[in-house]
């Protein structure tokens, strides 16, 4: 990797980590084992793939990301402060009554915020609707929306999949975190949505397989998407739900629930060693 | 009355549309395959390239629509009523509502005046559904003059609209260039006894009516009231001073409507008057006839009539 370096990347997903613990510690409630495994897109994303300005965050030009599994937002958030598009000092306040850090995107009050999302399925016809937005007005931005395994159960993925190849929209990437569980067990055992890569090839994707917590196939994944012309891309990545976290990882019970006070210190000692380490 | 010219409201809406898109490269329309009964279809026509239609998914076209506004796009999204705003809801809550962007729900095929199609497809309960939306503002124009006129306003206002159109072919009686002021009502009629508050095709149902009532002695002011959010107290709480009972009359469940909006006015005044409500009386539609169902329904003017005696004993 050239300009920012994979260690730096890798310093970077360590503090959304952190972010993530703090945050969600601080509101007593959140889903932090959803947003730890998309902490590497989030590196990625905001400081490697898209074109943004955190000091102009509506800039008309600039990429355009909706986290679709937008109760992942903590890691939204800690990518939006650690880059620059409000203070880190914020992070503590998810949640809470005067904050504006929304339980769920919020793009009407939170800085770098591109689309409200939260309610599933419906941020990825939103990415589709600003995807199509770009190609009418000849802009080559580019669009990214994350997808959890569990949303795509949402028969309206399938219905902006659908428009979205019809539509040839090359400039969208689709990425679906597949890190195998969602609220009331693994994907399997609710309504199993595999398999995934052919479902959306079978819809016009030209999909790529990735392991989604490693930098360097995120990178190789995102580089191939922009070489993909007529058809949009979607990546599946495997992940571990709760990565970096020793005790949260592949736990289903940490979809939706916060840390007392002692899992609290152990899952940000676990961390920031990680972050030291890398900091050297 | 055998010279009335009749024009539908969603043909009104077609025609402005394809204006709108000549005047403005922000207009971009949306359809889901509905779009020779909505008229978008004239929109597609004129402006391809800014047509879009998804198939047969409503949902998925009320976030596009979404997206869309996000990148600086007017949007105008078009089904009918009974799935834009019933299947659609919460697309339309969530991806549209709350972060109040600039998308235009263009609903036809309003109410029990679809006819034959029958009660899967009559939507009375639209009204209600949009107007608990906070910052949802709602058109429900009377004839294809003021229709034009409401896409107009609705293309000229920053967020979103809830705009109401019909099937049925329904009587001309504004001018070719009648203004929209959205929010204000307009008195159709002076009358001192009582007043009817209509919206959509029960406003030229209230006029007949009025003029049924002159002719009884009893004086009716009629108000078409083609703003149902926000809706226009100053003109209720005048009218209930000045004339001292209300009927409401729309084309739509008694329930949640325009007949539920002026209720909460008057009753939050302190000043009630006699209200009555002219609708559907929370019950389902049935094939038929257009006009035949609008009779059965008891949203023609002679039921109009007898709510007024019936507001009037009330005094």
């Amino acid at each position: 990797m050239d300009a920012i370096t994979r260690k730096e990347l890798e310093i970077v997903a360590a503090k959304i980590r952190l972010a993530i613990i703090e945050g969600t510690f601080h509101a007593k409630s959140g889903h932090p084992g959803g947003s730890l495994s998309i902490a590497e897109d989030m590196a990625y994303l905001y400081w490697k793939e898209m074109n943004i300005d955190p000091a102009d965050p509506k800039w008309a030009g600039r990429d355009r990301f909706v986290l679709s599994k937008g109760h992942a937002a903590p890691a939204l958030y800690g990518a939006l402060a650690h880059r620059g598009f409000f203070p880190v000092e914020r992070i503590p306040t998810l949640r809470k009554t005067d904050s504006i850090l929304q339980g769920h995107p919020d793009m009407k009050h939170i800085p770098g915020v591109d689309m409200s999302s939260g309610s599933l399925g419906q941020g990825i016809s939103c990415a589709v609707g600003m995807a199509l937005a770009g190609k009418l007005d000849g802009a080559d931005y580019r669009v990214y929306t994350i997808l959890g395994d569990g949303e795509i159960g949402e028969g309206q993925v399938w219905e902006a999949a659908m428009f979205a190849a019809a539509k040839k929209l090359d400039n969208l990437t689709v990425i679906v975190d597949n890190n195998n569980l969602q609220i009331d067990g693994t994907v399997e055992e609710v309504n199993s949505p595999y398999p995934i890569p052919e479902k959306f090839a079978a819809f016009g994707f030209h999909v790529i397989e990735i392991d989604g917590n490693d930098l360097d196939q995120i990178e190789a994944a995102f580089a191939e998407a922009r070489t993909i012309q007529g058809k949009p891309t979607c990546i599946v990545q495997k992940t571990v739900k709760g990565k970096g976290v020793s005790f949260m990882e592949n736990q289903c019970n940490w979809h939706g629930a916060a840390h007392n006070k002692e899992q609290y210190d152990i899952a940000m000692a676990e961390l920031t060693a990680r972050l030291q380490e890398l900091e050297g | 009355m055998a010279d009335v010219i009749k024009i539908a409201t969603r043909d009104a809406y077609g025609q402005t549309l394809v204006e709108l898109g000549n005047e403005r490269e922000d207009i971009v329309v949306m359809d889901a395959d509905l779009a020779a009964a909505t008229k978008t279809g004239m929109f597609r026509k004129a402006h391809p390239n800014r047509f879009f239609n998804t198939g047969i998914a409503e949902g998925n076209m009320m976030s596009i629509a979404a997206g869309l506004a996000a990148c600086g796009k007017t949007v105008f999204a078009s089904s009918f009523a009974m799935f834009a705003a019933g299947r659609a809801f919460e697309q339309i809550r969530n991806s549209i509502g709350y972060p109040h962007l600039n998308v235009k729900i263009a609903a036809s095929h309003a109410g029990v005046s679809v006819g034959e199609d029958g009660a899967t497809h009559q939507c009375c309960e639209d009204i209600g559904i949009m107007r608990t939306i906070p910052g949802m503002v709602i058109l429900n124009p009377a004839d294809a003059p003021e229709a034009k006129a409401a896409v107009r306003a609705a293309a000229d206002y920053d967020g979103p609209v809830y705009l109401r159109l019909g099937r049925l072919a329904v009587p001309v009686f504004n001018e070719e260039n009648v203004t929209f002021e959205i929010g204000k009502g307009k008195v159709m009629r002076e009358g001192t006894d009582v007043t009817v508050i209509a919206t959509g095709l029960e406003v030229n149902e209230a006029m007949i009516a009025a003029e049924t009532l002159q002719a009884e002695g009893i004086s009716t002011r009629v108000v078409n009231m083609a703003t149902i959010k926000p809706i226009d107290k100053d003109l209720i709480l005048t009218c209930a001073a000045e004339t001292g009972a209300i009927v409401t009359a729309e084309e739509h469940n008694i329930i949640g409507g325009l007949g539920s909006a002026v209720a909460e006015v008057l009753v939050e005044s302190g000043k009630p008057v006699p209200m009555l409500r002219v609708g559907v009386e929370d019950t389902f539609g049935r094939s038929g006839p257009a006009l035949e169902l609008l009779d059965l329904y008891g949203l023609t003017a002679p039921h109009i009539v007898e709510k007024v005696k019936a507001v009037l004993a009330l005094k």
